[in-house]
């Protein structure tokens, strides 16, 4: 058992990673990595959802008819993510407003539909939760990587405190949309460049 | 500002200076995806269309008619998640009937709309806009040529870059970002014209 969670964990941070080997899930979430704060908190919900919503569908796995699978699954996710939104619109109403719609969103983020079908309709709750916490938190490193930079760039702050100083010109493409594009192209390329080399591992995408 | 701009102000900024996809990274996943095939990508363009577009218009009447009256806001998710998995449902019937060969190279791909980030991000969009309900339908129908466009743009390119050396470990998605990343800037060239906030 414990043997199969490591297993899990690792598969789903480093060799199946989500972002960088699956190619799942960038929509909902790429938007807000301009700024490293809002990225934290959506990540944080994220990985509550994935978590939760993988955890309720396992153990409801028995009794969900296939045909109508995909219906309840969605329905299941939309609860959290409903939960989610009113914790963030009681508590951090600032952050809730810059987000807008895309707490929302995270119903249609494919990470967490993807995690469902392929895996917590054939396996134990335990393990479905395990699964669910680290591929969400496989796809939040990742993101928190990218915001990092594009909040640095772009903006010559880290968590709004400025650090670099002005003699930084900003690149302003950095906050806007194709810098999020070129940051998860580098971030792509580099890992799978440098880090994993084998090519069997590249073939699959 | 959605007094600011007209019904085709809205439609025309949806397309070009507002693209969903590539400002708002809404319905990456499917862009990614399905975008190796120029023929498929024309499929799943006007599927995304069609379904945006009614959506759009369903989720508004549903929004402003069941949902406000009641004050039960916090539900909005969830009905419109359900609305937009019917009416996927409905599309995949269709094109299955119509189009043997289109259903079978979309494959998996149809019941992936429902998890488009793009269609559910329109309904919210125009929610927070306040937009009215003719303001919403080209809304909804400008995304769905802007996403339309893209992807068909996209998968153009990509039919030429499959014969292409490409770096090693660009190979397929990174390749396809950076190709997205260009366009999202060519893009941005149209924001002097107008702007939706």
């Amino acid at each position: 058992m414990n043997k199969k969670i490591k297993k899990i964990t690792l598969s789903n941070l480093i060799s199946e990673n989500p972002v960088f080997v699956q190619i799942l899930g960038i929509c909902s979430t790429l938007a807000v990595t301009n700024v490293l704060k809002n990225t934290v908190v959506m990540s944080i919900g994220l990985v509550f959802v994935t978590a939760l919503s993988n955890l309720t569908i396992s153990m409801l796995r028995k009794w969900i008819p296939t045909r109508i699978r995909m219906m309840v699954t969605v329905l299941i996710i939309a609860s959290y993510v409903i939960l989610v939104d009113m914790i963030l619109k009681a508590y951090l109403p600032e952050v809730s407003r810059q987000l807008g719609p895309y707490v929302g969103l995270i119903i249609t983020n494919c990470i967490i539909m993807g995690r469902a079908e392929a895996f917590a309709l054939n396996n134990k709750p335990l393990l479905s939760f395990v699964d669910g916490i680290s591929s969400g938190i496989g796809y939040s490193y990742v993101l928190l990587i990218i915001a990092f930079f594009r909040e640095l760039m772009g903006s010559g702050t880290i968590w709004g405190i400025d650090v670099i100083g002005s003699w930084w010109v900003n690149w302003s493409i950095m906050v806007m949309a194709p810098g999020g594009f070129f940051m998860l192209a580098i971030f792509i390329w580099i890992v799978k460049g440098v880090i994993i080399k084998d090519p069997e591992e590249l073939k699959k995408i | 500002m959605s007094e600011g701009i007209g019904v085709f102000g809205i439609f025309f900024a949806a397309i070009f200076t507002s693209n969903i996809l590539l400002t708002l990274y809404l319905g990456m996943c499917s862009f990614l995806a399905v975008s190796r095939k120029v023929k498929t990508a024309i499929g799943l363009g006007f599927a995304v269309i069609f379904v945006m577009t009614a959506t759009s218009a369903l989720n508004w009447l549903v929004y402003y008619y069941l949902i406000k009256p009641y004050n039960l806001d916090y539900l909005k998710y969830i009905v419109f998640i359900i609305i937009i998995a019917a009416f996927v449902q409905l599309v995949e019937m269709i094109i299955e009937r119509v189009s043997e060969p289109l259903y079978i190279a979309l494959g998996i791909f149809l019941p992936l709309i429902t998890v488009n980030c793009a269609i559910l991000g329109v309904s919210l969009f125009m929610i927070i806009r306040n937009y009215t309900f003719s303001q919403s339908i080209s809304y909804g129908l400008g995304s769905g040529v802007g996403w339309l466009i893209a992807i068909v743009a996209m998968a153009g390119i990509r039919e030429k870059l499959a014969h292409a050396r490409v770096p090693k470990g660009l190979e397929g998605a990174g390749i396809t970002l950076i190709i997205a990343g260009i366009m999202a800037m060519a893009f941005m060239g149209f924001t002097g014209m107008m702007g939706l906030s």
